[in-house]
């Protein structure tokens, strides 16, 4: 399907990313937002205020984020693509109901301006810090889609493929940006209607009466219903059969969490997206994401000069973790070095992938500011070694 | 005799309330109102939150969404704003919806949003076995006031009231009759209504505060209840230990969604 008209802004602009995120959730067909107000990501929230009534859509400040993200689950079941934005406060208010929607099956999104924490930490200020809370924040077992930008214009085209993850698998999708992508201004072009691909919900077309909000065709993922169209169902947080009512069995629950799991796990290689640089031949690899993956391109520059043969990945989706990559390509390496915005996160991942075949590096970085590429160079240098 | 059947998902039964509890009356008294506007069952949403009043939407033939503790009023805000057209009935006890969902509570009837909150007071956590809620009389028993609560309690229907609700009404399970009238205001009404149930809890409230059987408790809120008209002329020491009912708030105010609906109509010129 393509994008709806109404919401996309075609041409050349320059925008933030705060700004590009907002327009890429216009163009997504995002027509309900629920928000409260939390730097850096504000900027977010007011720029669709200011557009969504003129497209054709809601926008409502709740009380808090633990509101926000009711709401949101609330108007998904209304129909609508759903939307909201917050900082690490606020993530982890969010949490709650991001279980829900997980449990819920509630196709959303949420997006994450990172700032420095713990707890207030230093809002104004860069951190990639909740990229864990991102995977495990809500409590029991599921699965969980993320992504990260390293630009607006990543911020608008990677927003529109979030809307498009969490009709595919219904599952809240987490964007995972960071301050200075938030308020970095670049130029951002924003394509034609017709030339942006839109995932619409996965409606039944089954009569009411035959139709099981929960149970799938084979693919894993169950097709869904907008209330008020005849189908009256019940949803719920609480384990569930195939017809959406509360059953409290180890055999129900063991049939439901590794469902909810393994539609994503099992749909990786579609969900994950990687840049590759020269990883073909190369000693050592470079993984980074978000604005870190920019700020390392000079430090891989600089040890290609030097000789080095180092390979490059940006890593545009965190989770699902691209493990098949990082456990093919730790046969043939030496080394991964990780640089990123907080005193190790992702890179756990990389060591687990890497299983002792290849030796894992981090760069640490506790947040406040990027990294200077030349550290990030000096454990390149060391790696190699 | 009333059918109830065409609005309960008969599979889903039986009910896992207690015998003795007061809930099944408001899910009946809540049938016979919705039935007297002639609401079609795809017409209501109904949303709630955690808790042993929380677990009717299972049991009813609607749209049904069962939450998280606290927030069914911030869910159904959410369906109400992009789904105007249908009814949004929250189902909530006094915890759910005043302490831990206190918040979204008054928030709502601050915006004044078309929501229809039943809200089961009890006085008690129930399902989670007794535990002091915000509406636990001073005095009385809980099992985590083992000594006596020494807290003071929440008025609720004047919290909506004080907030900016459109319809605040509160009624007890014994006045079932006038119960309905008042669910049926209270969902007729645009804006935000609550109707405050009071509502028996033989298992965990009662027991432990040797109150009786359930029967025993329904006819103790008979005893306790006022009419709003008789306590105007009591005293407040004639009025302690007293249920007021009756319609507290009917007003005729702005609603939330008409108004933003009436926002986006202005500014795409219609
Ligand atoms: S515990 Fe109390 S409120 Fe819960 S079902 Fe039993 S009697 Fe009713």
């Amino acid at each position: 399907m393509k994008a709806d008209p109404k919401g996309v802004l075609t041409g050349e602009h320059y925008l933030d990313g705060d700004h590009a995120c907002a327009e890429g959730a216009l163009a997504a067909g995002c027509r309900f937002f629920a928000g409260y107000p939390i730097t850096p990501s504000t900027e977010v929230a007011e720029r669709y205020v200011s557009r969504i009534p003129m497209v054709g859509g809601i926008f409502i400040q709740m009380e808090d984020e633990l509101a926000s993200m009711a709401a949101l689950v609330g108007a998904a079941w209304g129909g609508k693509k759903s939307m909201t934005v917050t900082s690490g406060p606020g993530f982890s208010l969010m949490m709650e109901n991001i279980g829900l929607a997980a449990m819920m099956e509630t196709p959303c999104v949420v997006v994450n301006v990172q700032r420095g924490g713990p707890s207030t930490g230093l809002p104004t200020m860069v951190g990639q810090q909740d990229m864990m809370q991102a995977r495990w924040g809500s409590h029991g077992d599921y699965q969980i889609i993320a992504l990260s930008p390293a630009s607006p214009q990543e911020a608008f085209d990677y927003t529109i493929k979030c809307f498009n993850l969490a009709e595919k698998y219904r599952v809240p999708v987490l964007f995972m940006m960071d301050e200075c992508v938030g308020h970095m201004t670049e130029k951002v072009v924003i394509p034609k209607p017709d030339e942006i691909e839109i995932t619409p919900r996965r409606l039944t077309k089954l009569a009411p009466e035959k139709y099981l909000p929960y149970k799938t065709n084979g693919d894993l993922v169950p097709e869904m219903i907008v209330a008020g169209t005849g189908y009256k169902i019940h949803s719920t947080g609480l384990t569930h059969d195939e017809r959406g009512y509360p059953v409290m069995s180890p055999g129900t629950q063991d049939q439901l969490v590794k469902r909810l799991c393994d539609k994503i796990k099992l749909n990786a290689d579609d969900i994950i997206e990687i840049e590759e640089d020269q990883t073909e031949g190369a000693e050592v690899i470079v993984m980074a994401y978000g604005i870190t993956s920019r700020v390392t391109l000079p430090a891989v520059f600089k040890a290609r000069k030097k000789g080095i043969k180092v390979g490059y990945i940006k890593m545009i989706t965190a989770w699902p973790f691209p493990e098949k990559r990082v456990r093919e390509l730790a046969k043939k390496v030496k080394a991964f070095v990780m640089p990123e915005i907080n005193l190790g996160q992702m890179v756990l991942e990389v060591e687990r992938c890497a299983a002792g075949q290849a030796k894992t590096y981090h760069v640490p970085h506790a947040g406040g500011w990027v990294h200077d590429p030349e550290d990030i160079y000096q454990v390149i240098e060391e790696a190699v070694k | 005799m009333f059918d109830y059947d065409k609005y309960l998902r008969l599979n889903k039964l039986p009910l896992i309330w207690c015998a003795g509890c007061g809930d099944g009356i408001v899910l009946k008294s809540m049938l016979r109102a919705i039935d007297r506007i002639g609401l079609s069952k795809d017409e209501i949403c109904m949303v709630s939150g955690i808790g042993c009043s929380s677990r009717l939407t299972g049991y009813v033939d609607f749209n049904t969404l069962h939450t998280t503790h606290g927030r069914a009023i911030a869910f159904a805000t959410g369906v109400k704003m992009v789904k105007p057209e249908m009814t949004v009935i929250v189902v909530t006890g006094d915890g759910d919806a005043t302490a831990i969902g206190g918040n979204h509570y008054i928030h709502a009837a601050r915006r004044n949003i078309d929501i229809t909150v039943i809200l089961f007071n009890n006085n008690i956590y129930g399902m989670t076995g007794g535990q002091l809620s915000p509406t636990t009389p001073f005095g009385f028993k809980a099992s985590t006031a083992p000594f006596g609560s020494v807290e003071n309690t929440f008025n609720i229907s004047g919290l909506a009231e004080a907030a900016g609700a459109s319809f605040v009404g509160r009624g007890t399970v014994y006045d079932a009759i006038k119960l309905d009238r008042m669910i049926e205001k209270a969902i007729r009404k645009k804006g935000f209504s609550v109707v405050e149930v009071m509502t028996p809890c033989p298992t965990a409230f009662g027991r432990r505060n040797r109150l009786g059987s359930g029967a025993d408790m329904i006819k103790q809120l008979k005893e306790d209840s006022v009419s709003i008209e008789k306590a105007s002329s009591m005293t407040a020491e004639e009025l302690n230990g007293k249920v007021v009912t009756g319609i507290f708030v009917d007003k005729e105010l702005p609603e939330y969604t008409a108004n933003y609906q009436k926002l986006i109509e202005q500014l795409q010129g219609r």
